[in-house]
């Protein structure tokens, strides 16, 4: 699905494209290659969804979304996958997934919700819980209190695909 | 922070364009020019209001292996663990949270084998057990957050 080149290419970009007129010629430039090929290349990488998102990625908390609230349901097997649907929805959550039940941690669908406080973001989630009738499923909200550490993109060239979105 | 700034995050979070001269296409729409559109994507990148700007990988796709993992630290230890865990380069994001499991962080490996291999050396070096809990199922949101 993707090459050698691909990779050089990826591994280039990924701490930021160059702020200049002609972005994509200095990004060839620097990896002996045209234009063109670069342009086509990253079109195809992202018709195939290995660049999920081509833009700015911003500091929530700079924007003023101060509460960050991970929420957890406990959600009988049959009715996860309509109900993850279902969340992703709304438009305040900016994430949704399904993880295993663990021992002593009895969550299987997690959705996180960015808001600018935690008034706000409890009121979305009573929203959620109410539209959804799912306030009777065992659930735990988890808010955010510090954050130590976020990196972006790492990732290493040719046969090390160690990638992480920021 | 002013208007203009905030047009240019809520319209460049997912779509920016790959063709000759892309921020010449983004600046149009915007009613910019190209080289102030340019500069205040400089001044955004230097407040700090932006982390990047560029291009979000699918690290799945790509290979490596991601997961979400916790551990509940006493909140004694809080300092010494955060230090230990954060030191490890397999670790991409690490949060404190409102919980009895407290820390919460992104593991990032290319291989499952070397992501159980972080784990197994975080709760060596911690003491503390780790819960591991990949994703199985990701449901699609379209992530915005409005400037």
């Amino acid at each position: 699905m993707f090459d050698a080149r691909d990779y050089e290419l990826l591994a280039h970009v990924q701490l930021g494209l160059p702020l200049c007129p002609r972005p994509y010629e200095a990004v060839g430039t620097a990896l002996a290659m045209s234009e063109q090929e670069v342009l086509e290349r990253l079109n195809r990488l992202k018709q195939q969804g290995l660049i999920k998102r081509l833009g700015v990625i911003v500091k929530h908390h700079r924007l003023g979304y101060r509460a960050n609230a991970m929420i957890v349901w406990n959600v009988p097997e049959h009715l996860i996958k309509a109900l993850g649907q279902r969340i992703s929805q709304f438009s305040f959550v900016t994430l949704c997934y399904q993880r295993p039940i663990q021992p002593e941690w009895p969550y299987n669908l997690y959705c996180m919700i960015h808001g600018k406080d935690r008034q706000t973001v409890l009121a979305q989630l009573e929203q959620l819980n109410a539209d959804c009738e799912i306030e009777h499923l065992e659930s735990t909200v988890l808010f955010s209190l510090r954050c130590f550490k976020q990196r972006g993109a790492r990732y290493q060239p040719i046969d090390k695909p160690a990638l992480v979105h920021g | 922070m002013d208007a203009i700034d905030r047009l240019i995050i809520n319209q460049l979070q997912s779509d920016f364009p790959i063709c000759e001269t892309p921020y010449q296409v983004v600046a149009e729409r915007l009613g910019l020019t190209e080289a102030n559109l340019i500069e205040r994507l400089q001044a955004l990148l230097a407040n700090g209001t932006l982390t990047r700007f560029g291009p979000l990988y699918h690290a799945e796709r790509m290979g490596g292996a991601l997961t979400l993992a916790a551990v509940k630290v006493p909140s004694e230890r809080f300092a010494e663990v955060t230090a230990l865990i954060n030191a490890f380069p397999e670790v991409a994001h690490n949060y404190a949270r409102s919980h009895e499991l407290n820390m919460w962080f992104v593991l990032a490996t290319e291989t499952l084998d070397q992501q159980q291999k972080t784990i197994t050396a975080i709760e060596q070096q911690t003491g503390l057990r780790v819960y591991n809990m990949p994703k199985l199922h990701e449901y699609f949101v379209g992530l915005k957050l409005e400037a």
